[in-house]
């Protein structure tokens, strides 16, 4: 298999569950409001944007393993179901996972830690498992019933193309028929105060996006026509160095839609820098926030959606990481393919 | 490219810049072969409880020696539990790294440039900017984590070193650390598949190496004993309070352990043309999902037998010509009788006579290291000709069809194949060939 179609989208984000929610909010533009959380001992707020309640309690939240999940597993849960759509569940297909994530379980691990910091003999068996970074790949696959292969990747916002690349490979390989990715993150006051120490103007976002791909051509959203190798980076010099050589890598014509993690007011803009040509430029951050590991995702399905809703016929993106790697891929209209 | 660094007042060099151009894309593959490569070990590098290094830890296993002692990184009055495999971490050779940016790096960051300096020493390699760092963790920097939070908690307003404790105990914080300590670049991933983090960090680069996408790639696993993960284990009750004795009939949990270990992989032809050493070959790699319960394995270890399956299918082999299975042991009732059963059942009538042994009772459970840890504990046997024994074991599980190496003992095998299961499911088992 050469070719990988995107099959379907997923998002949970701060503008609300599904897709539609995130893609209104994202053409609108304009920053969604930040709710403050209280971090003890602290006078000051500190600001979130939040995944609002869904609308209707998602039908994954009955299952067995997911009743005590954590906020993080019922992000990548609403939004890989989401994206998985109507794609087939049988035994014979086999639906690899890939979730990819920077922070994880942060609001279980801090309970956790406060208590075995109050008595460790009486921490919480309960708390424990959650806090493991693939706690949610897990979950997905049991709740979807896969066998096959499932990988957790931890690293910075570029980390999600990493996750759509080795689903490619996986794919090109004939290991499966099919793969959601998945990059998520949860918040509370922990990774905001944290965050608030390198950006003090852009709020912390929490949620999900998902992809699911596939070498199915038919009612396909997408095709993936390219993702650069991932280039790391040390330092702020490196880091624009970094975003000018995977930029270079990307054929973008003048029509593309760029979604890049642009956010406005953010000392992490310099290196947007280099991005130029393109038609439109939609910026996730500026809109959501900073989402760490969904940060990725969400870049990614702004791009997929701008060609899926024939905003464009093609679309890049550009995810340039905190502390890692940047990243660059290239869609395009399905129909549009020789 | 060599450049000025200002705090280090050290020329150092940063690769090639031609090489920059010939990057391929990681989609689609610019690079396809028709015939896949054969993938060898040139480096390796190991630390664990029975020390620092290859020779010690080589010798440490043929003799079945236990480094399971007091914990003393962390409080442990409270713990039910008060040992791990703790290591005595020595002082790293100077890299590229400033004094400063040693003195930043954490516990885990240092166990992972210890053994990545081993075996990028022993590859013979030179810094380029194509060499993919592939890497297993469970936890990264946690250390650093648990110090964040005692300071914001007990110290609001003290901001003193908290910024570089939130960067250094990100995973990526020390791939990036051991790359720049080593001079070279590449694209790095880092795996986070629980206890199979490090098996599956070596057979992403095997495939990567195999099919052409890279020519090398250096690969590992590494995880630091930490005080929120051994209270959570020790809440799941999960710890042996007596001694870790996987497959024994009375055996009643694990140990924890710390370490790293990272191989340096290439095909075969880059090996051969450089005249370089080569430890073993890696023959084949599988994975599945064992989705029966988030922290118990299924009984009859359903994925364990898919991916042992997948393993020796990709090498080309049955089960019959395997001469030692390091097995995922941790020594906890759930995942030995699920293992065993795993392995009677893909063995089948081979199980009689196939030695099997967790090299997990003498240094603990690694965690995303420990995979990585066994892959070099196979390339150890399969190079030395010996099997690495469990000495404090007493009567097997009655699950147990397969004769388990109690006592050193000398072997002519050609091929080991070595499990590990993780937390989540995560499930990955390894073939790897002696080197003659």
């Amino acid at each position: 298999m050469n070719r990988v179609f995107v099959n379907g989208l997923g998002a949970v984000s701060p503008a609300g569950w599904g897709v539609g929610a995130f893609w209104e909010a994202l053409i609108r533009g304009e920053p969604l409001p930040a709710q403050d959380v209280v971090r003890p001992g602290w006078t000051w707020p500190l600001s979130i944007r939040r995944v609002p309640a869904p609308v209707q309690r998602p039908n994954f939240a009955g299952h067995a393993r997911l009743r005590r999940a954590s906020a993080i597993s019922q992000f990548a849960l609403g939004a890989g179901i989401e994206a998985l759509g109507s794609a087939p569940r049988s035994a014979e297909f086999r639906l690899g996972v890939v979730f990819c994530v920077m922070a994880g379980s942060v609001v279980y691990s801090r309970r956790f830690f406060e208590e075995v910091l109050r008595d460790p003999a009486t921490a919480s068996p309960v708390l424990f498992p959650e806090t493991v970074y693939n706690a949610p790949a897990s979950h997905l696959s049991a709740f979807l019933g896969s066998t096959a292969w499932n990988y957790t990747l931890v690293g910075d916002a570029g980390v999600f193309l990493q996750g759509v690349g080795l689903a490619a490979e996986w794919l090109g390989r004939g290991e499966l028929d099919g793969c959601l990715v998945v990059g998520a993150e949860e918040a509370d006051w922990l990774p905001a105060d944290a965050f608030r120490r390198f950006d003090r103007r852009l709020p912390l976002a929490e949620g999900a996006g998902a992809v699911f791909v596939s070498g199915q051509s038919q009612g396909a959203m997408a095709e993936l026509t390219g993702i650069a190798s991932p280039r790391i980076f040390f330092n702020r010099r490196t880091r624009i160095a970094a975003a000018r050589a995977v930029w270079s890598e990307l054929t973008v014509g003048p029509g593309a839609w760029i979604c890049s993690g642009w956010a406005g007011d953010s000392q992490h803009d310099a290196a947007e820098g280099v991005i130029s040509g393109g038609a439109a430029r939609l910026a996730t951050k500026r809109v959501l926030g900073e989402g760490l590991g969904a940060s990725g995702a969400w870049q990614c399905l702004g791009a997929c959606a701008a060609v899926a809703r024939r905003r464009a016929e093609t679309a890049a993106v550009l995810t340039i990481g905190l502390n890692e790697q940047v990243v660059g891929a290239t869609f395009r209209a399905v129909d549009s393919s020789p | 490219v060599f450049v000025w660094q200002p705090r280090g007042r050290r020329l150092i060099c940063l690769g090639a810049v031609s090489s920059v151009a010939e990057r391929t894309m990681l989609f689609p593959p610019t690079q396809r072969l028709r015939e896949p490569s054969r993938v060898v070990v040139t480096g390796a590098g190991v630390i664990t409880a029975l020390g620092a290094g290859w020779a010690v830890n080589a010798e440490g296993f043929r003799t079945g020696r236990i480094g399971i002692g007091p914990v003393t990184l962390f409080d442990v009055s409270r713990q039910r539990v008060k040992v791990a495999g703790q290591v005595a971490i020595p002082e790293l050779p100077d890299t590229r790294l400033t004094t400063a940016e040693r003195r930043r790096m954490d516990r885990a960051g240092r166990l992972l440039l210890a053994a990545g300096i081993e075996a990028w020493t022993g590859s013979g390699w030179y810094p380029t900017d194509d060499v993919p760092l592939v890497l297993g963790t469970t936890s990264g920097g946690m250390g650093l984590g648990e110090a964040y939070f005692r300071q914001a908690m007990e110290r609001p307003f003290s901001g003193r070193s908290q910024p570089t404790r939130i960067s250094q105990y990100m995973p990526q914080s020390q791939a990036l650390d051991l790359a720049r300590a080593l001079g070279f670049r590449g694209p790095v991933t880092l795996i986070a598949n629980a206890c199979a983090s490090g098996a599956n960090a070596v057979g992403h680069a095997f495939e990567l190496v195999r099919s052409g996408r890279a020519e090398r790639a250096l690969a590992g696993g590494y995880d630091a004993l930490s005080q929120l993960v051994f209270a959570g284990f020790d809440s799941l009750q999960a710890l042996s309070p007596t001694t870790c004795r996987p497959f024994d009939a009375g055996r009643d949990g694990l140990a924890l352990g710390e370490g790293a270990a990272v191989v340096a992989l290439e095909t075969l032809e880059s090996a051969v043309r450089r005249g370089a050493p080569i430890l073993g070959e890696i023959v084949g790699y599988g994975a599945a999902t064992d989705v029966h319960h988030l922290t118990q394995p299924h009984p009859q270890g359903e994925a364990a037998v898919r991916t042992m399956s997948a393993a020796c299918r990709q090498a080309g082999l049955g089960p019959e010509v395997i001469g030692y299975v390091n097995a995922h042991g941790t020594g906890t009732s759930l995942n030995d009788a699920s293992e065993a059963a795993a392995i009677m059942r893909w063995a089948g009538a081979r199980a009689a006579g196939l030695p099997v042994s967790s090299t997990k009772a003498g240094i603990g459970h690694l965690l995303g290291a420990a995979g990585a840890v066994e892959v070099v504990v196979c390339l150890m046997a399969l190079g030395g000709g010996w099997l690495p024994p469990q000495r404090d074991l007493g009567a097997a599980d009655a699950a147990c069809g397969f004769p388990l190496v109690r006592e050193p003992v000398a072997s002519d095998m050609e091929f080991a194949l070595t499990n590990s299961f993780g937390f989540g499911g995560a499930n990955a088992s390894l073939v790897l060939r002696r080197w003659r």
